[in-house]
């Protein structure tokens, strides 16, 4: 068992083009790390300093992680993760 | 170059006139591996600002889970600008993160929430380089366009 992660278009250059891979982790901290170990250059695309991103949003099982503890959320084996860029602009 | 049905573009500039002064969002969704903007889905400005838009993440997550489970990509990524020109701005060339999206921008500067001319350009905006291209508007994806692209099945109208 992992987790499974959903990654968007403009980060499948670090995926081989797959659109979804696995990660493991007891947290999303965790979970970013090993997502790294295996697509080296993905943790800086998603964090900015120690924090995520401001216009990158991540969802465990469809939460926004802004609104369950940010990179402190607990994950386990069986979770889905979603990653989206935002859509914004000016 | 950006092949618009002329229902599609008439609900892109009626948004955006409907939502002046703050600006108006949304994308049209097509069949994955096609360029054919066909499903028109406004979206909810979070930000309701005349300066930003944000689609909302409950929204964004729905939206890509929808295009997912019916092969879809966002085709087209539109927004307005409601008091400078409809060219890309420093905000959107920066947070701009769907490369093989097409950037519609219609500003309501001149008529806001009235009937009357509105500009309506589209954009490429990959690693930070903006490339404008022609948008033309067609009666229906049925007719030939004349850009290369054979005619293609009859689609289902809705």
């Amino acid at each position: 068992m992992a987790i499974d992660v959903r990654v968007p278009t403009i980060l499948r250059t670090y995926t081989s083009g797959e659109r979804a891979v696995t990660a493991r982790g007891d947290s999303l901290s965790d979970l970013i790390e090993d997502l790294d170990e295996n697509h080296p250059g993905i943790k800086a695309r998603l964090l900015e300093g120690e924090d995520l991103r401001r216009f990158i949003n991540v969802y465990v099982n469809d939460e926004d992680v802004r609104f369950t503890g940010g990179l402190q959320t607990s994950v386990s084996d069986g979770d889905a993760v979603v990653i989206l860029p935002a859509v914004a602009g000016g | 170059m950006l092949v618009l049905d002329r229902v599609t573009y008439d609900a892109i500039v009626a948004h955006a006139r409907r939502d002046h002064p703050d600006e108006a969002c949304g994308v049209v969704a097509g069949p994955e591996g096609s360029d054919r903007a066909e499903r028109f889905i406004p979206m909810l400005n979070a930000a309701r600002s005349p300066t930003f838009y944000e689609f909302d993440s409950t929204d964004l997550l729905r939206l890509y889970r929808e295009m997912d489970e019916r092969g879809e990509r966002p085709v087209v990524i539109y927004h307005s600008h409601t008091a400078t020109e409809a060219y890309p701005s420093r905000t959107d060339i920066g947070l701009a993160q769907e490369p093989d999206a097409h950037y519609v921008l219609v500003s309501t500067r001149e008529n806001g929430n009235h009937e009357g001319p509105v500009e309506c350009r589209s954009f490429r905006i990959v690693e930070g380089v903006v490339s404008e291209e022609e948008v033309r508007v067609v009666s229906s994806y049925e007719q030939p366009s004349g850009d290369g692209n054979a005619p293609t099945p009859r689609q289902q109208e809705q």
